[in-house]
């Protein structure tokens, strides 16, 4: 069934295609379901049950016994109504939120803004593995700390945060935890109520449904303040007709995705460490980031130093394989990667990280095809960087 | 959509007068690698004429195009003609760059300028005359 047969796709970090699963499910609701969940009506009260019954549904495989899963836009939106909505509503407790240096901007920039509506943010380090530092967590918490928001695993590497810790030291001080779990629902086998966040994001087309559409848990006794104002949707906590589609489709993901997501997990693991092992041996002065952590099985982030991330990608593009890399070019901005450089990577290596995100429809084919096609390119990218020329004379 | 035009990534794919003159008339250096383009231009000059260009880059897709053309644009000119090289000019030889990445082709500009001085500096000893090498040290460029 692969439609992608020309294409190496090696980019599921940033989005997935729909399951084949997902797609037949999508296709059995475009038509019947165009009802408003909140009116009175027959249909209307089939489409609200039948959200009710994909909230259930998604509760369950998430683990979630008590508590809210509010619908959402997707993974920033999320990010968003936990963070401002933690802080809004709980303002008379305290004013300072904690967060870490290598969270996705949905989070970071909400911090941003907060930070300009008077809040007060500390950003916690990472150390060389691109895991947070604890002892600086522990010291960080304050009397008027209202939230901790640290993500599960990150986008760029991969490396998983040791979350039950962060849960224990944050319980011990009495303040909520929000987790961006983006990258690993679907990804990982999960049981909310152990892992015991207040609050988590996820989104839908991390985990092969569609895009704008995801979700947050909410604790039971966690005070939150919508973002959104206007209907009573979502027990008011999120105002606007719900994506009724995009919700069913999201629940179809959720069960299809976790259904064998160890196997699938063990599967691209041996793929990734293919593609690892196999650019490490072929290409000198490389390096795998957060290669001593505990990472997501699907995630590999290399360092190939003295070229320059966005060139890379044109030539892999050229032949057809997608990756993304943390060079400024390729972000938008002046500076690289914010999560390498927090974990001590210089400046000029971080311009050369080239991001593989491993999925279901990879083979080992897609594997040899980069290991085939990479080193050349990079061969030809070096010859004409003096940066490499200089390398040579010093060593 | 593509990013670049079909110009920007001819010259991206095959990159012209890359490699370097050993015996070059002058040779400069702009860009620093923490900001994450270094472009490095060689030239050899006989009779006030480029006779030879050759470059090596450190940079994206848009730093390496911008580098090529301008070795295009000043081979074979007098270096009066070369010095009246624009960034303007590079970028429409390219059919426009994104605004983006417009400092590639202000780079570019920069690079043979700072080339032209080294060739002065060996020649007569002071450099290009009112040569203001543009700072590049804090990625703004």
């Amino acid at each position: 069934m692969n439609k992608y047969k020309d294409i190496v796709y090696l980019d599921h970090n940033a989005t997935t295609y729909l399951a084949p699963e997902v797609i037949e499910k999508i296709k059995t609701l475009l038509e019947p379901n165009f009802a408003n969940p909140s009116s009175l009506y027959g249909i209307s009260l089939r489409a609200k049950e039948e959200l009710e019954d994909a909230r259930a549904e998604m509760k369950k495989l998430l683990g979630i016994s008590s508590g809210q899963l509010i619908f959402t836009g997707g993974g920033s939106e999320s990010d968003n109504l936990a963070i401002k909505g933690v802080a809004y509503a709980n303002q008379r407790k305290g004013k300072h939120i904690i967060t870490s240096a290598i969270e996705h901007h949905a989070v970071l920039h909400t911090c941003e803004n907060l930070q300009k509506q008077g809040f007060e943010i500390t950003y916690i380090p990472v150390d060389d593995q691109g895991v947070v530092k604890l002892d600086e967590l522990k010291k960080t918490i304050r009397k008027d700390t209202v939230l901790i928001s640290i993500m599960y695993a990150n986008n760029e590497t991969g490396v998983i945060q040791p979350m039950a810790e962060i849960v224990k030291i944050a319980k011990e001080q009495g303040v909520l935890v929000h987790t961006d779990a983006v990258q690993v629902i679907g990804k990982l086998p999960i049981n909310i109520d152990e892992l015991g966040v207040d609050l988590l994001s996820l989104s839908a087309h991390k985990f092969y449904g569609l895009k704008g559409v995801g979700a947050l848990y909410v604790k039971k006794r966690v005070l939150l303040d919508p973002i959104i104002n206007g209907g009573e949707q979502e027990n008011g906590k999120r105002a606007g007709t719900e994506n009724v589609v995009g919700i069913l489709a999201m629940a179809e993901a959720l069960k299809v995705s976790l259904k064998n997501a160890k196997d699938e997990g063990l599967r691209e693991k041996k793929l990734r460490d293919k593609l690892e092992n196999g650019l490490l041996s072929s290409i000198p002065e490389s390096f795998i980031n957060g290669k001593g952590a505990d990472r997501l099985s699907n995630t590999c982030n290399i360092i190939i130093k003295y070229i320059e991330g966005e060139s890379m990608l044109l030539h892999l593009d050229a032949n057809n394989i997608c990756a993304s890399s943390g060079s400024a070019c390729t972000s938008g901005s002046l500076d690289p990667s914010h999560v390498l450089l927090a974990m001590g990577v210089p400046h000029e290596f971080a311009h050369g990280s080239l991001r593989f995100s491993f999925g279901k429809l990879n083979t080992e084919e897609d594997v040899n095809k980069v290991l085939e096609v990479l080193p050349k390119i990079i061969k030809t990218l070096r010859a004409m960087s003096p940066l490499w020329d200089e390398s040579k004379k010093t060593n | 959509m593509a990013l670049y035009s079909d110009k920007v990534m001819d010259h991206f794919s095959n990159p012209r007068n890359v490699g370097e003159i050993e015996d070059a008339s002058g040779v400069g250096q702009v860009g620093n690698p923490t900001c994450g383009d270094i472009m490095k231009m060689f030239i050899k000059v006989k009779d006030d004429i480029i006779t030879d260009v050759k470059f090596k880059t450190f940079g994206c897709g848009a730093a390496i195009a911008t580098s090529s053309m301008a070795t295009e644009l000043i081979k074979g000119k007098t270096i009066e003609e070369a010095l009246k090289l624009t960034n303007r000019a590079v970028a429409e030889a390219l059919d426009g760059l994104p605004k983006v990445k417009l400092h590639c082709s202000v780079l570019a500009e920069e690079a043979v300028k700072s080339a032209i001085d080294d060739y002065y500096k060996k020649t007569n000893g002071k450099g290009l005359d009112g040569y203001n090498p543009k700072k590049f040290d804090g990625c703004h460029h």
